[in-house]
């Protein structure tokens, strides 16, 4: 694991990774790789940092823009519902209503947000055969709509 | 049997639109039926709340209506649980009160002005014909045949296991509490099925709803986790169920975390941790899942099991861990007694000693539900055969509502819902078979027996029965045919008449007022409770306190309107154990006590003179148990049973029997409605001492007509000091001692 290509190539997963347990999604990438190494290369097993940083590449290359944006969007949420977990452990959770419902907030958004990237993945067009995009998108604004509305009602 | 008739109009009914047209009216037709089937007490009696907890609901509703939301809201009761109170609007689920409010607006809103208290009554029946139709969606996502969702739909209406607890009258939260988890599992299949945030919101919503409005929306919480771990485990994970579980979860909890009496509950107690780990490993589910479409390996399958596996140990650990730190609130009691029926007993007198928390009995099943039972695992069966997502959640929820109406009586509700649609599943398939077979046997007779129309059959019939094909006498002959369809109609016939008379004879009684049959056969109506109530009501100060066992608390809050010490929400064990003390006790003992809590009034349900066997004798048991909790140096169980382990109220009751003070209000005077010495109780059957109780801390202030209630009033203190013993004595001696008096000079004098 060099720390060179450390940083940017585990920020890949993370968006679409579990979105409380951020050491643990580190832990697939890097058990898989280890493992899934042989398949890659028939020849001689290349360390951990060439195979992600080629699926890195493979994510640049392949992934559509719009994706891309959302998966943007959910590296932020993490990164706030970090910051917020971070807060609570040191400062204290006093008005847990309001941890709670900021917390929620990102995880819910999150949530969705994966769910309208996994329903526009033309990969699952399998799966999500009578559904169009733009059904899908106001499926998303809805939720969205009701976890805000939840959430300004529970933040007291 | 609407259902049945329906479909054999069915088959006849040729376009679309027809059978569209036809359904719905039979829809319209179950819900009718299911109405009507409820309103028996209404016309036996009248438009009245029936049984304890409903009285609450209706004052609750009336307290909505009359102060608006706000104020419910933050409703402080001090009526109740005097001297405490009770934070009645953050201790209640307020869906029900809610709900009739609302229709009571809209009603007058449309300028129908209904009074509350018939929306109250009506409010069950009304969201019983809901629930039939939420039960015909659900079975029709289940399968194909659309006579299937019929039958459910009619079993639903009329089942009495779901009747039980919703009849006119019985305001209750199971009332809508039913509607709603039928209604919910049908968002839930349909978001399974379709993969959409939406139906997943939806499902939320009518969660948050369920949530609202009934404790056992912890059912659900735990019954679509298991169906989603229990998709992942068999290897059919899908996207669909990601979006539709985390848009459910995230949505739900926090929809559910809006009713101030559930509060922070969803993230604190361990009966929701499981919806909060499958969420989680659904994450990681779903990250692996999309990492593979990255990298695709053979590895990756094992790789993935083995990943799961250990996420979801360590899970379970550090759950465990939690609990046993106690950051999360561990389990609670009415749960552990799910599991150990014997714990409540032991542990919770109070939660053991209300008769729907006992374990069913046998017979309960088949009273219940009929015919339905032994089709039920019928229905489950079918569902293994096919085992689609759908399927595999009918045998989830088949599987632990069985087990749960097993342990708790009034768990037979959770389970109706699911043994309708699985019998009805299995009673469609009979039908559909016997009926459908019907045409290519009229080709195969024409053109002889040949063979394209034996191929023509095979093509119409279910896989299943190609065994049974081959015979010529099977399946297509009429007389199979006919059997086997009059054998069934016979029985939808006597489910019929069953639901009908379990309808009419053990649930359509209010409980509040009772019937009897006099010898000639006409009705006679005992109004005993009322009378009291209304006497009260009319005869005492408005802050009167009245003390009873916490059975009678919601009755005397809504019909007397006066304040309680105790209640049917028993949040206060040690309250109610301090009343059950005050019964237990001799009087001097409960004197103190009842002035302490500024008692006024005590009554007590008597049953003796009438055979009436749910009075207070009976349950004195429990009072005396809940207080030998609190105070087991005090009162004693033991010493409530005659040596040889009997519990009597005869000559040869202990001691601590006839000194207690529920003892003593519940016989006192009661020799004089006899001829000496031959005082009966006739629920007891025996015959009582000769010398009855003598009272003398209170005073007996109303007995009702039946002697069903009587009410005593607490005297105030001696004016002289005197403790009321000696007052009493003195008050008995004094003629005695003057009558000595009289003798003691006379004797002075001979001498």
């Amino acid at each position: 694991m060099a720390p060179k290509h450390r940083s940017p190539a585990s920020t890949t997963p993370t968006p679409s990774s579990a979105s409380h347990s951020s050491p643990t999604s580190t832990t697939p990438s890097s058990s898989k790789s280890s493992s899934s190494s042989k398949p890659n290369t028939p020849t001689h097993t290349l360390d951990a940092q060439q195979i992600i940083t080629s699926i890195w590449r493979k994510y640049l290359s392949q992934t559509p823009q719009r994706v891309k944006l959302l998966d943007a969007f959910m590296g932020f949420l993490v990164v706030v519902a970090v910051l917020q977990f971070i807060y609570v452990v040191l400062v204290g959770n006093f008005p847990f209503n309001a941890f709670l419902s900021g917390f929620s907030a990102t995880v819910g958004q999150f949530v969705l947000t994966a769910s309208l990237r996994i329903q526009t993945n033309p990969d699952n067009g399998r799966e999500f055969a009578d559904l169009s995009h733009e059904r899908a998108f106001a499926d998303y604004v809805l939720g969205s709509l009701l976890l805000h509305f939840f959430c300004v009602n529970f933040i007291n | 049997m609407a259902a049945t008739g329906g479909d054999q109009l069915l088959r006849q009914a040729t376009s679309r639109n027809t059978r569209g047209l036809l359904r719905v009216i039979i829809l319209a037709l179950i819900a009718a039926a299911a109405v009507s089937s409820r309103l028996f007490s209404v016309i036996r009696f009248e438009s009245i709340i029936h049984e304890f907890d409903p009285w609450f609901n209706f004052r609750a509703t009336k307290y909505l209506v009359n102060n608006g939301f706000y104020s419910f809201w933050d409703w402080f009761d001090d009526r109740t649980w005097h001297p405490l109170g009770r934070v009645t609007g953050g201790t209640l689920y307020p869906g029900l009160m809610v709900t009739s409010g609302v229709i009571y607006h809209l009603l007058r809103f449309l300028t129908l002005p209904v009074d509350i208290r018939n929306i109250c009554v009506l409010l069950a029946p009304g969201f019983s014909g809901l629930t039939a139709l939420a039960t015909y969606l659900l079975t029709a996502e289940m399968v194909t045949s659309p006579s299937a969702g019929l039958l459910a739909a009619a079993f639903m209406g009329i089942a009495p296991g779901y009747i039980s607890r919703s009849v006119a009258g019985s305001y209750d939260n199971e009332a809508i509490a039913i509607f709603l988890l039928v209604f919910t599992f049908f968002l839930w299949i349909k978001a399974v099925k379709n993969g959409s945030v939406f139906w997943g919101a939806l499902t939320a919503l009518f969660y948050g709803y369920m949530v609202s409005a009934w404790g056992g929306y912890v059912f659900i919480t735990n019954l679509l986790p298991l169906h989603a771990f229990v998709l992942i485990c068999m290897g059919r994970y899908s996207p669909r169920l990601y979006v539709s579980y985390t848009s459910w979860y995230a949505l739900g909890t926090l929809a559910s975390m809006q009713i101030p009496f559930v509060g922070f509950l969803p993230i604190r107690s361990s009966e929701h941790m499981s919806a909060l780990g499958v969420f989680g490993l659904l994450q990681l589910v779903a990250f692996t899942d999309y990492v593979r479409t990255q990298l695709p390996s053979k590895q990756f399958q094992t790789l993935l099991r083995a990943l799961v596996l250990i996420i979801f140990v360590v899970a379970l650990g550090g759950l465990v861990l939690l609990t046993v730190t106690g950051v999360i609130a561990p389990w609670t009691g009415r749960f552990y007694s799910l599991w150990d029926t014997g714990y409540a007993k032991i542990h919770i007198p109070i939660i053991a000693s209300v008769s729907e928390h006992q374990p069913t009995a046998w017979p309960a099943f088949f009273f219940d539900l009929n015919m339905l039972i032994w089709l039920f695992p019928a229905g489950v069966y079918m569902c293994f055969k096919k085992l689609t997502d759908e399927q595999v959640f009918v045998v989830i929820y088949a599987v632990l509502a069985s087990y749960f109406a097993g342990v708790m009586v009034r768990l037979m509700l959770t389970l109706t819902p699911i043994v309708c649609v699985a019998s009805a599943m299995a009673f469609s398939q009979i039908l559909d078979t016997y009926l459908d077979a019907r045409s290519p046997k009229v080709a195969a007779k024409e053109e002889g027996k040949s063979d394209s129309a034996k191929l023509a059959a095979a093509a119409v019939l279910p896989e299943g029965l190609r065994s049974t094909r081959s015979p010529v006498v099977g399946v297509y002959a009429y007389i199979s045919k006919l059997t086997v369809v009059g054998a069934s109609l016979v029985y939808l016939l006597l489910f019929v008449l069953h639901c009908t008379w379990v309808t009419s004879n053990a649930y359509s009684s209010p409980s509040v007022v009772l019937a009897s049959r006099l010898p000639d056969g006409s009705q006679h109506i005992i109004d005993d409770y009322r009378e009291a109530y209304y006497w009260l009501r009319q005869n005492t100060p408005d802050d009167a306190k009245i003390m009873s066992w916490w059975d009678y608390g919601y009755q005397i809050g809504g019909m007397a309107d006066r304040p309680t010490l105790v209640d049917n929400n028993t949040w206060n064990n040690t309250h109610i154990a301090t009343v059950g003390k005050a019964m237990s006790s001799k009087e001097e003992v409960s004197y103190p006590i009842m002035r302490q809590h500024e008692v006024d009034y005590v009554l007590v349900v008597f049953g003796g003179l009438l055979g009436y066997s749910g009075d207070d004798i009976n349950k004195f048991l429990w009072m005396v148990r809940i207080a030998e909790g609190i105070w087991p140096d005090e009162v004693k169980e033991r010493d409530f049973f005659t040596a040889r382990g009997e519990y009597r109220v005869d000559d040869e009751a202990t001691k601590t029997m006839k000194d207690s003070l529920m003892y003593k209000m519940s016989y006192y005077n009661y020799n004089s409605l006899f001829p000496a010495g031959q005082a009966q109780d006739r629920v007891r059957g025996a015959r009582l001492p000769a010398q009855g109780p003598e009272l003398s801390t209170i005073e007996e202030a109303f007995t009702s007509e039946n002697w069903i209630i009587r009410i005593y009033k607490v005297k105030d203190l001696d004016n002289f000091g005197r403790d009321h013993q000696s007052a009493t004595a003195f008050e008995k001696g004094h003629k005695k001692k003057r009558a000595a008096r009289r003798k003691g000079p006379r004797v002075l004098r001979v001498e």
